[in-house]
């Protein structure tokens, strides 16, 4: 039995939008699958139906043998604190501190008047410096977050969804409100968190580089639906036209290629 | 993760930094609130006599009597409409003039002085105020009342305006001036379209607060609907009064909800 | 240049033809219904009184000459009054206006088909009726007095408080709301992580804001007994003292002057 396995997830927003159409999926434990496809192909849809911040229409999510899709609302809570989920604007509570932030991973563990009065168990603070300190923040402990630059908001994303401890990652966009430079950074970042920890996880990616540099499986979504889904290695231009459509593609992948090279040299 | 390192307690930093002063304005805030407590007087077996009174007017909210004083309510509501639209369009068109003179980078200085101290005295003044003063120099009834608001509103709207200008784009009165056009046209051009979809927003919503105003100014003699609230009040014709009342609430909520749409269309 | 340009049209207009007919019949209907509303208007007006109203107006200046200072003896308690129904009567009105707004706002309300029409109303009557006429109610219920004058200023306040705080609820950020709802948080937390601190300061803008108007419109209150600076003004009025009605109206713009001031500065150290 698979870590998560989604069976036939549709999502239709209105009569004429179908966002996902039939979407099934298998991710085996500490496995990182990176999910590519034109924006509007449904890759955010796809993330959020399972945690069911969006809730899909049809099919079933399965984490840990259990369908996601039946729960009720405090069993759906207790499932989403081992879903961590980082977001592509950082989704910050800007006017919070970092620690603040991070601390909010744990919401779902802690009883309203903890969390309410700050006093968070010391286990939870402890674990807190640690992934501060383990994405390089720790001198940034008492900043509001909305001090801080891009890339250190994103750090602070990770740490949030990592302070949940959670057996899963949904990772929407991490990049794309960063510079390339950044952006490849945070992208280490992630893969070397998710290999330390055989965290398994979905990274929702638009830039096929980033995909191929950092992620072993990639997924491809056009109009709603699974049309591949393979090695990262596999991506030739004929499957980028079958994703994306018609464009000279060679290029591109020559293009990452060199650029990838360039930077391991510099590093 | 070994994480036993680090801290385990978090304080988040105190909005206020110096602890002293943080406690002096605690303590402050205290005396203050003691203070004002104490001032309030309560005659409690007023009160009580009073409550009777009170359950006699929630019930006459309950059963509202439109019939009986009916030509009444009818004569100052059209009053008071009649004083609104007046004095709202009046006072816009006062209100431009003065709104010119009070933005920093149109006119020389003395101009700017005499309006800025125009819309400070103006806004200072309570409606009631002003409306006590109208009705002693123009003579009891609607006049009074239409001087009143359309003063109100040259303070209300002139100041709105000023600031608006202040705060358009210099580079179009620049580019305007760099034209030789003149100050009529540098104001057409330049400023106009700037501030023309905020500025009409602002005139419906004064045409709002001028309606609940001309409901009250009636209290102290300047016409309108308050003038006949004020009746029924003194002669204990609590159904009457309710039903006033409501008239206002629904006239007001009916005004805003038309207001809302042009304020929609226009934007 | 000109054979260049002879070539196009020599006419431009922003608007087609049809568009300007129905805006000249727009401005056409708006002129003559504000001739109607005038003429409506001053059908009871004695045009006398209008007439002599710059004399009447000099004459009553004249009257208030010599200021009366001496009578500012007695106008301090009613003006610590009139600040401290202000002040209670925001800070009462602020307190229930914070969950109203919750109640009212689409993403955040319990209800969308009971509670929230009920939460809107409440905001619209607390809106509508000036403070003025909520402390005619109240004198009347509770007896003159500060007490009156501090509900009143409550519950008109509610309704502008609650109104704009209910507005900034519905532009929060979705996606602060949606990372915290992920995390597995129950909805109190959420409104305590996510929403709450998004609104904070738009809430603290518009209370201080709220205050600033109540001094002004505690200033009044006294006029129908509900205690302040207004009750001076009554009497003073009914006796014909001129002079210390002009004494009373320097207080009143001092004291609005000096609140303005302390508002803004608090406002600047807050946000």
């Amino acid at each position: 039995m698979s870590m998560l396995e989604l069976r036939a997830v549709t999502k239709q927003y209105t009569a004429n939008d179908l966002a996902l159409n039939n979407v099934t999926l298998n991710i085996e434990g500490g496995e990182v699958v990176g999910l590519i496809g034109p924006s509007g192909a449904g890759k955010s849809t796809l993330i959020r139906c399972i945690n069911r911040l969006t809730e899909p229409t049809k099919g079933s999510v399965t984490f840990q043998g259990r369908d996601l899709v039946g729960l009720s609302r405090r069993e759906l809570r207790k499932a989403r604190t081992s879903i961590g989920m980082i977001f592509q604007e950082y989704a910050l509570i800007e006017r919070l501190t970092v620690m603040e932030n991070v601390l909010s991973g744990r919401l779902g563990y802690v009883p309203f008047w903890r969390s309410f009065l700050r006093k968070y168990p010391p286990q939870d603070v402890q674990r807190a410096y640690a992934l501060l300190d383990r994405v390089g923040l720790l001198d940034h402990v008492n900043k509001r977050a909305d001090a801080l630059s891009g890339g250190q908001r994103q750090r602070v994303g990770i740490a949030r969804a990592l302070a949940q401890e959670p057996d899963l990652l949904l990772i929407d966009e991490p990049t794309a409100a960063l510079d390339p430079r950044t952006a490849r950074q945070i992208m280490r970042l992630i893969s070397e968190i998710c290999e330390e920890r055989s965290l398994p996880a979905i990274i929702n990616i638009h830039d096929v580089n980033l995909a191929r540099q950092f992620v072993k499986r990639i997924v491809g979504l056009r109009h709603g639906e699974v049309v591949f889904d393979g090695l990262a290695s596999e991506l030739t231009p004929a499957v980028l036209t079958e994703i994306y459509g018609e464009e000279d593609w060679s290029k591109t992948i020559q293009k990452g290629g060199e650029e990838a090279d360039a930077e391991n040299e510099a590093a | 993760m070994t994480t036993a390192a680090y801290p385990t307690v978090w304080k988040k930093p105190p909005f206020i930094k110096s602890t002293y002063l943080r406690y002096s304005l605690w303590a402050a805030v205290l005396v203050y609130t003691f203070l004002a407590l104490g001032s309030v007087e309560v005659n409690w077996s007023r009160v009580v006599e009073g409550a009777d009174r009170g359950m006699r007017f929630v019930k006459a909210f309950v059963q509202p009597d439109f019939v009986s004083r009916w030509p009444n309510i009818w004569k100052g509501l059209v009053e008071s409409l009649t004083m609104t639209l007046c004095s709202t369009v009046a006072g816009i068109i006062l209100a431009i003039p003065f709104g010119l003179g009070a933005a920093r980078n149109l006119v020389p200085g003395w101009v700017y002085i005499f309006c800025r101290a125009f819309i400070a005295v103006s806004r200072s003044f309570q409606e009631i105020i002003i409306a006590i003063i109208c009705a002693a120099v123009f003579g009891f009834g609607t006049f009074a009342g239409f001087v009143t608001l359309t003063f109100a509103t040259i303070g209300f709207l002139a100041k709105l305006i000023a600031d608006e200008i202040e705060a358009t784009n210099p580079h179009a009165l620049t580019a305007m001036r760099a034209t030789g056009a003149s100050w009529w046209q540098q104001v057409n051009y330049a400023i106009q379209p700037q501030i023309s979809p905020r500025t009409i927003g602002l005139c419906l919503y004064r045409l709002d607060i001028n309606f609940r105003e001309s409901a009250v100014i009636g209290v102290v003699g300047a016409g309108g609907i308050g003038a006949t609230l004020n009746t029924a009040m003194d002669r204990y014709e609590y159904d009457s009064a309710a039903a006033i009342l409501l008239i206002i609430i629904a006239l007001v909520m009916v005004a805003e909800y038309f207001s809302g749409i042009i304020r929609k269309r226009i934007q | 240049m000109s054979d260049t340009t002879s070539n196009y049209s020599d006419s431009w207009d922003r608007r087609s033809r049809a568009e300007r007919l129905i805006r000249w019949v727009l401005w056409l209907v708006f002129v003559a219904v504000f001739i109607q509303s005038w003429r409506i208007m001053n059908e009871d007006t004695l045009w006398f009184f209008v007439e002599d109203a710059p004399r009447q107006f000099a004459d009553i200046s004249s009257r208030m000459w010599p200021i009366r200072w001496s009578y500012m003896d007695q106008l301090w308690k009613p003006l610590w009054d009139t600040i401290n129904i202000a002040t209670l009567g925001t800070a009462l009105g602020v307190v229930i206006a914070l969950p109203i707004a919750f109640l009212a706002a689409s993403n955040t309300t319990p209800n969308a088909y009971i509670v929230r029409p009920i939460a809107l109303f409440i905001i619209a009557a607390s809106r509508s009726i000036n403070s003025l006429i909520w402390a005619l109610l109240l004198v009347m219920v509770l007896g003159p007095g500060l007490l009156a004058g501090i509900i009143a200023i409550a519950l008109r306040s509610i309704g502008f408080v609650a109104k704009l705080t209910y507005e900034g609820i519905e532009e929060i950020n979705k996606t602060q709301v949606a990372a915290v709802t992920a995390t597995g948080a129950s909805s109190v937390q959420v409104l305590d992580y996510a929403i709450i601190p998004q609104i904070l300061p738009n809430f603290v803008s518009t209370a201080i804001f709220r205050w600033d108007i109540n001094i002004r419109e505690s200033t009044v209150l006294g006029m129908v007994g509900a205690g302040g600076i207004g009750l001076q003004l009554d009497a003073s009025l009914a006796t014909l003292a001129w002079p210390q009605v002009a004494l009373i109206f320097i207080a009143i713009l001092g004291t609005v002057v000096v609140s303005e001031s302390i508002s803004a500065r608090v406002r600047k150290a807050l946000i």
